[in-house]
């Protein structure tokens, strides 16, 4: 004991308060303070995304459109890597040395201890060739990876493509999609995107500070599974689409056939087409790009971005709108001399020919163009010559109501509105007062700045066919195992025109095929109604149209087919529509009476030439709306907007959640 | 004599066996479960540092059984001798030793275990301090006296230094406690306090002039609050000089003396500037392992941060992270209990003793062993800068253990003979 004793309790003062401070600290950041407690999940927790399988796309009988195969591809994980023959596997690939290198780099760069893609999609000989010899080469390893397949190659545009996502999309996505995913780009995988990706599922995996996996984060507590894709059933019939294609192979033009019951699409043809297998795989990008450079756009989905003038096949239209408006009746004639006088023009009819008088039906069976050029005079005039705009509206909003000059919302991206002109047009072109029904006197034939979609073509046929309604038009029959069917196609849409004057047109129709132009067409046994219709075309050959249904009671199917550059709607499109009607109501495709064969459409070969073909598309460019709707389509296949885009599609979106548990 | 024959474990302070014997195996453990792998599961591997680690414990516990068969008083005529060997040590390693992690510390021994002569420094330099102070007619209160005690403890600092090893030097100033037991001015001390005080406010607030101006106010106003008292005055005043002085030093060297990655170290300590990812990652993975331990831990072998390696030098410097992190704030608290119920303990020891040898001694153990505790704990907390140095009993590493072992044992023994004969 010395005089410094009491100078312990100031020493042991000091360790209890520094302790005390260390406590204090420990208690601030392990008890009051959460940060940790995340950093230290954030750390260790890595999230590993299970991808759901992407739902296959059956024809309406249930055969399979598009589903998925398994490719292989090598991965390689560099820190596995042992000296190995790099010659011999080189070889195997046939890659050279220099190749192996850089890929075996950027993998390097990528993660030392995470697999990265060294080899895409192997071929099938190659993947048996190698995967008996991978022992060889350690820290290359063979694996699955799903990719789209087409057994029959149907459909292109229809179907439409997927690919990898783009950083706008990926930013836009609210975090669903990441680098490397895949989206649908055009068609159906993109229209019914969010039901076809399914859902990703969640492993979260404990990782080491190197990446390295070290089993289940909290067993498995948080994780959740893949949802896979819902299956869509199509309205396509996959027999009918091929014969269709088929029909128009080296021609350029489209077939829409639908159901009028129910609106469903039955074929859906856009020649020139493409094998949808060239856009997956290995070759993808170099198949992409000669496609997109093909000078036939065979990415343009005709069906709905290319528009024609209707022609003779908007007679029937026009027609029914005369009588609902009280200014003809079923018995009103017309003397034809082979031509119609309208203010100072004199437009001819077909051939000069002298159709003599002439009833509402024999008009539509001969095709004559003087009746319908009086009728549509007289629907003009009917307010005086003072209120020709305010008559032409009235005239305007009836075709309207039949779908043209807007969307029919078709479950399809891309859609065109084709051309209805509004008065504002020609007080534009003209001044206003300063035209008269004798100068828009062509639209009342289907000709002027009149455009029709073949879809818009094919579902006037529909209304005809239903007497004075339709169901919107539609891709998808049915969604998922519950066959599930959206509420918008079962609604029917009514076009103004009464039931009853339905009856004298379609006798017209039936008398087309019957007697008329499309004689050469009529299938024995089966009543077809139809009109032939030959769309201006001042850069070339006319477009030969046909429009029909079939057959006369109880429709089955209605058609519309478009053949550019064939000249009049008999010589081509009545018959192949006619073969297309034959095959579906009977599933099989007779000659003609009148001689003409399938085989003698399947081989001819329409394509124009490029040259021609070329032009025709700038002078498009500049007239038709069609055409505005394509360039936007091929822009979005570069810069994809959200297909989860709510303005765009809110119908799928609301749809899907009501269909998808949990889903948002 | 013949009481010491009837076991040699007569009049042994047991709790202080018991918290050395208790810090051994939480350390065992913790290393265990800071390197754990599945692949080698056995405890006894020597490929594996809690394997070593078991061994060393071993070799301690046979060590300090030796000790506590020594005679007494050879301790205190072995000290010059021990301190000589030590400092030769010190001298060899700065010339054969091998640098590991930037500091040229260890001597490569047979069998690739390695020497790290400064832990043993540690405890020579409390034998031959306390031999030193206990002589007679030595005052710490007189100049002669003080500093050769000084130069005990700043000879083998210095050569620590040099290696460099800037945490093992810093451990000797905690003998300024023994120095103030035996006497020193406690000025010393607050001088002390004083100095670590403004050198973080110095750098932390880099506002000279509000500092050295509050020094000022504050020495007017205690000078006119005590103005009767002439000898405070002066006092006063020289300490308001040195702090001045000091405070320009600190401004001087941080700006103009220290490397741009000494730098980075002490603001990354006092919050100037956070660099989580680069400089600071240690300390801040440090925070997490710990932080995230919560109130019970995330249980033994169950910590995320240490198991899977987030934490570096996870089994030596940083070894308490996963007490935090697998047995939180409980854990830290029965941890942080036991070191200062050591500590406690070990003053209590020394005010019993009869000979100013062991508590002179004795006090230089609790001071160096609080020390490594304030600092290891506070540097993986991150409320002092990131100086490597182990803790006591706990850290990975034969030197450190043994060395602890002996300074502890060789107070056992010293206490255990306390009824004894007053050596030297």
């Amino acid at each position: 004991m010395n005089q410094y004793f009491e100078r312990r309790y100031i020493i042991g003062g000091i360790f209890i308060t520094l302790i005390l401070v260390l406590l204090g600290r420990l208690f601030y950041i392990q008890i009051i303070d959460d940060r940790y407690a995340y950093y230290a999940a954030k750390n260790a927790k890595r999230q590993f995304i299970l991808y759901p399988a992407r739902g296959p796309i059956l024809d309406r009988n249930g055969k399979t459109l598009v589903t998925n195969e398994l490719v292989y591809d090598v991965s390689v994980t560099p820190k596995e890597i042992k000296p190995f023959d790099t010659l011999e596997f080189c070889k195997l690939l046939s890659i050279d040395k220099t190749e192996f290198d850089k890929r075996l780099a950027k993998a390097r760069k990528y993660s030392q201890n995470t697999p990265s893609p060294f080899e895409k999609q192997l071929s099938p000989q190659l993947y048996a060739s190698l995967q008996e010899r991978m022992s060889e080469f350690p820290g290359f390893r063979t694996g699955p990876h799903p990719i789209r397949s087409y057994p029959d190659s149907v459909a292109a545009q229809f179907l439409g493509y997927i690919g990898e996502v783009n950083d706008n999309v990926i930013s836009k996505s609210g975090g669903y999609y990441h680098l490397g995913d895949y989206i649908g780009i055009s068609g159906v995988e993109k229209a019914y995107e969010p039901i076809l990706r399914g859902q990703k599922g969640i492993r979260n995996m404990l990782v080491d500070s190197r990446g390295e996996q070290k089993g289940s984060y909290a067993n498995g507590a948080f994780d959740t599974l893949a949802v896979p894709g819902e299956k869509l059933t199509s309205s396509l019939d996959i027999k009918l689409q091929k014969l269709g294609e088929k029909l128009m192979q080296n021609k350029v033009g489209s077939i829409v056939a639908i159901e009028p019951s129910t609106g469903e699409i039955l074929a859906f043809v856009s020649t020139p087409s493409y094998d949808p297998n060239l856009l997956v795989g290995h070759d993808r990008s170099a198949n992409y790009g000669k496609l997109s450079n093909d000078p036939y756009v065979p990415f343009l989905v005709r069906p709905i971005q290319a528009s024609y003038p209707p022609g003779s096949s908007f007679k029937p239209l026009s027609a029914l709108i005369a009588m609902q408006e009280g200014i003809i009746t079923p018995q009103t004639t017309y003397n034809c001399p082979g031509y119609y006088v309208a203010g100072n023009r004199r437009i001819a009819c077909f051939h000069n020919e002298r159709h003599g008088t002439v009833n509402l039906a024999s008009a539509v069976a001969e095709s004559c163009n003087g009746y319908f050029d009086m009728v549509f005079e007289k629907l003009i005039n009917r307010l005086g010559a003072k209120q020709t705009d305010s008559a032409f509206t009235s005239w305007r909003n009836n075709v309207a109501k039949f779908g043209l000059g807007g969307k029919l919302d078709l479950d399809l991206p891309g859609e065109g509105t084709g051309l209805l002109p509004k008065a504002s047009l020609y007080d534009k072109m003209y001044h206003k007062g300063g035209w008269r029904s004798s100068t828009v006197i062509s639209l009342g034939i289907g000709q002027g700045e009149l455009g029709a979609t073949p879809l818009q073509l094919a579902n006037i046929e529909a209304t005809i066919a239903n007497h004075g309604f339709y169901y919107k038009p539609h891709l998808i029959k049915s969604i998922g195992d519950r066959q599930i069917i959206k509420k918008e196609y079962t609604e029917k849409n009514y076009v103004g025109v009464d039931a009853q004057y339905f009856e004298p047109v379609i006798d017209g129709m039936q008398a087309v095929v019957d007697r008329g132009t499309a004689a050469a067409s009529k299938i024995p046994g089966i009543i077809m109604c139809g009109k032939t219709g030959t769309a201006d075309n001042s850069h070339g050959q006319a477009h030969s149209v046909f429009v029909a249904f079939a057959p006369r009671e109880n429709p089955k199917i209605a058609i519309a087919v478009v053949v550019e550059n064939g000249g009049q709607g008999s010589s081509w499109a009545a018959p192949i529509a006619s073969f297309m009607v034959e095959k579906y109501l009977r599933d099989s495709i007779t000659t003609r009476p009148s001689g003409i064969s399938p085989e003698k459409y399947i081989n001819a070969n329409l394509m124009p030439d490029i040259n021609v073909y070329i032009n025709q598309q700038k002078r498009r460019a500049r007239l038709d709306s069609a055409r505005r709707a394509r360039t936007d389509s091929i822009k979005k296949a570069q810069a994809i907007k959200s297909a989860t885009n709510k303005n765009k599609k809110p119908a799928i979106t609301n749809y899907l959640s009501a269909i998808i548990p949990g889903k948002r | 004599m013949s009481n010491q024959q009837r076991s040699f474990f007569f009049n042994v302070d047991w709790l202080t066996v018991l918290i050395y014997l208790a810090l051994c195996a939480i350390g065992v453990l913790s290393i265990h479960s800071a390197v754990f792998d599945p692949k080698n599961a056995s405890i006894v591997d020597l490929d594996t540092n809690y394997g070593k680690q078991f061994v060393f414990v071993i070799v301690a516990i046979v060590l300090g059984i030796f000790i506590l068969l020594l005679e007494s008083r050879f301790l205190s005529a072995l000290a010059p001798a021990i301190y000589t060997i030590t400092i030769v040590l010190l001298l060899l390693v700065l010339v054969v030793g091998r640098n590991v992690g930037g500091n040229q510390a260890w001597i490569p021994l047979p069998g690739g275990f390695r020497l790290q002569p400064s832990e043993f420094a540690k405890f020579a330099t409390c034998l031959l301090l306390a031999r030193y102070l206990s002589g007679t007619n030595i005052k710490v209160t007189e100049i002669k006296s003080f500093a050769i005690a000084a130069g005990i403890i700043f000879f083998p600092m210095i050569l620590i230094l040099l290696q460099p090893d800037a945490g093992s030097t810093l451990v000797f100033s905690s003998l300024l406690f023994v120095l103030y037991r035996e006497g020193l001015s406690p000025y010393f001390l607050i001088l002390e306090g004083l100095f670590i005080t403004l050198f973080v406010l110095t750098l932390k607030l880099n506002n000279l002039p509000l500092i050295i101006g509050s020094i000022i106010v504050i020495t007017i106003a205690i000078i006119l609050l005590f103005r009767r008292n002439r000898k405070l005055m002066t006092t006063l005043l020289i300490g308001a000089g040195i702090l001045i002085t000091f405070v320009l030093s600190v401004q001087f060297l941080y700006t103009k003396v220290l490397k741009h990655h000494q730098k980075e170290r002490i603001d990354i300590v006092l919050g100037i500037e956070s660099d989580p990812h680069g400089k600071g990652y240690n300390v801040n993975q440090s925070k997490i392992a710990i932080g995230s331990g919560k109130l019970w831990g995330k249980g033994y072998m169950q910590g995320t941060q240490t198991k899977y390696k987030f934490v570096p030098e996870q089994s030596t410097d940083f070894i308490f992270c996963t007490v935090g992190e697998e047995f939180g704030f409980a854990g830290s608290v029965v941890v942080l209990g036991l070191y200062l119920l050591l500590v406690l303990r070990i003053i209590y020891i020394a005010e019993r003793q009869r000979s100013p040898f062991s508590r002179i001694y004795a006090y230089g153990v609790a001071s160096i062993i609080f020390f490594h505790v304030v600092i290891n704990i506070g540097m993986t907390i991150g409320i002092v800068p990131s100086i490597g140095i182990p803790l006591p009993l706990i850290s990975y590493g034969g030197s450190s253990l043994l060395s602890f072992t002996v300074m502890l044992f060789i107070l056992i023994k010293l206490d255990s003979n306390r009824m004894g004969m007053i050596y030297a």
